[in-house]
């Protein structure tokens, strides 16, 4: 297929390079020279408090939104520059959960998961049924394919979505909070899942997460954004390490300090 | 990807080779119904296969799922890493007959 080769055309080692990328939303500064590269089959964790700029970061990646300065590529390919054909050959490779990602609520637990073989490949119908029962057995929801989603719990919602995003073993999965809200042990599957999915396809995963336990166990890097700057990237023990009082603070979910100017605020409260 | 079907010992021994991905798995489906339709015992060879993603598997599982309404012996040989674990990942390891090979298959009396 010559459309996918042209995509991948230069060589690189890294399945996600993201470099000085800056970023707004309307005239506020979302993102501020961020750089990040993610090698193929690595698991990077994106941390960092609310309103950072995680799921910003994940949008750019996902070619949705533009970058105001800087460059996103993946697999090599430069996605601005990418023609909307090249953008369509990038996207069936990658596989998302976003954070508010809901099922379709008309369709049953199996319709959503086949929903994007459907859309985007000419597969026999038989084919597409057993491939998204393989997802939901690997998700552990085998049985449950044609209830409504709203018969299912939070926790089986979120797999429900993730064995969606597997259905076209993507060789990118982006997942945004995967385990928010979720009790711990059903978040300890989840992340078990993860790094079996790691370990059996060919699949560079980014996940974005608030959950501590969880990023220690599933990353082999993290990173950590505040105020849409990356803090710091590195491993487990260089992170949990990291010297940095920002850094422990977020670590330690230690609420900082917040920076009063007595005249800024009382203009804010009044103006 | 690409197939070659041989006979051998009343089977027909069916091998992929290469990636067998979203693209090129109506092929391998094709190939194996099409063998199961001709009534043949089947064997897949899959020891030349670098990659197979879940399209394949699914293909195998039709095939399977075909053999044994038909009641025609089937089954998986030369299984090699990559695609042992796709398998594994659905617990598929679990549910195909898998042989060394075909050598190994006759041997076996089950
Ligand atoms: N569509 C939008 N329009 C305008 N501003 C937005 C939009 N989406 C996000 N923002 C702003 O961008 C900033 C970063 O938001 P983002 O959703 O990336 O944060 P986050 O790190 O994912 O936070 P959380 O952990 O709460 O999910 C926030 O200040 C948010 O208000
Ligand atoms: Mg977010």
């Amino acid at each position: 297929m010559p459309q996918a080769a042209t995509v991948t055309a230069s060589a690189t080692p890294y399945a996600i390079e993201v470099e000085d990328l800056v970023s707004y939303y309307d005239s506020r500064r979302i993102l501020d020279e961020v750089s990040l590269r993610v090698r193929p089959g690595e698991i990077m964790v994106v941390m960092g408090g609310s309103g950072s700029g995680k799921s910003t970061l994940l949008r750019h990646l996902l070619g949705l939104n533009r970058p105001a300065a800087g460059r996103v590529s993946l697999f090599g390919a430069d996605i601005s520059q990418a023609s909307a054909r090249e953008l369509y050959q990038l996207r069936r490779r990658m596989g998302v959960s976003f954070q508010n990602g809901a099922l379709f609520n008309s369709m049953t637990v199996e319709e959503n998961v086949a929903f994007p073989l459907r859309e985007h490949t000419r597969l026999d119908e038989r084919t597409i049924r057993i491939m998204a029962r393989m997802k939901l057995e690997v998700v552990n929801l085998a049985g449950f394919e044609r209830l409504m989603p709203a018969q299912l719990s939070g926790g089986m919602i979120k797999r429900a979505a993730l064995a969606r995003a597997l259905v076209m073993d993507p060789s990118l999965l982006f997942f945004d909070e995967p385990s928010a809200g979720l009790d711990p042990v059903v978040s300890a599957d989840l992340d078990e899942l993860i790094l079996r999915l790691r370990d059996a396809l060919r699949v560079t995963i980014l996940v974005v997460t608030h959950e501590l336990d969880s990023a220690f166990r599933i990353a082999d890097r993290i990173t950590v954004l505040d105020q849409g700057r990356i803090l710091i990237t590195g491993t487990v023990e260089e992170v949990r390490n990291s010297p940095s009082e920002r850094v422990q603070n977020l670590l330690n979910r230690r609420s900082e300090e917040i920076d009063v100017d007595p005249e800024e605020y009382l203009r804010r409260l009044t103006d | 990807m690409s197939y070659q079907v041989d006979e051998k010992d009343g089977y027909a021994v069916v091998r992929l080779t290469g990636e067998v991905d979203l693209n090129r798995s109506p092929d391998a489906r094709r190939v194996i119904l099409d063998c199961l339709q001709k009534k043949m015992p089947l064997l897949v060879d899959l020891s030349g296969v670098d990659y197979i993603d879940s399209s394949g598997v699914a293909s195998l599982v039709e095939g399977y799922q075909l053999s044994r309404s038909r009641q025609l012996d089937f089954g998986l040989i030369g299984v090699s890493d990559a695609a042992m674990n796709v398998l594994r990942l659905a617990r598929l390891d679990k549910v195909f007959p898998i042989y060394a090979s075909l050598e190994a298959r006759l041997k076996d009396t089950r």
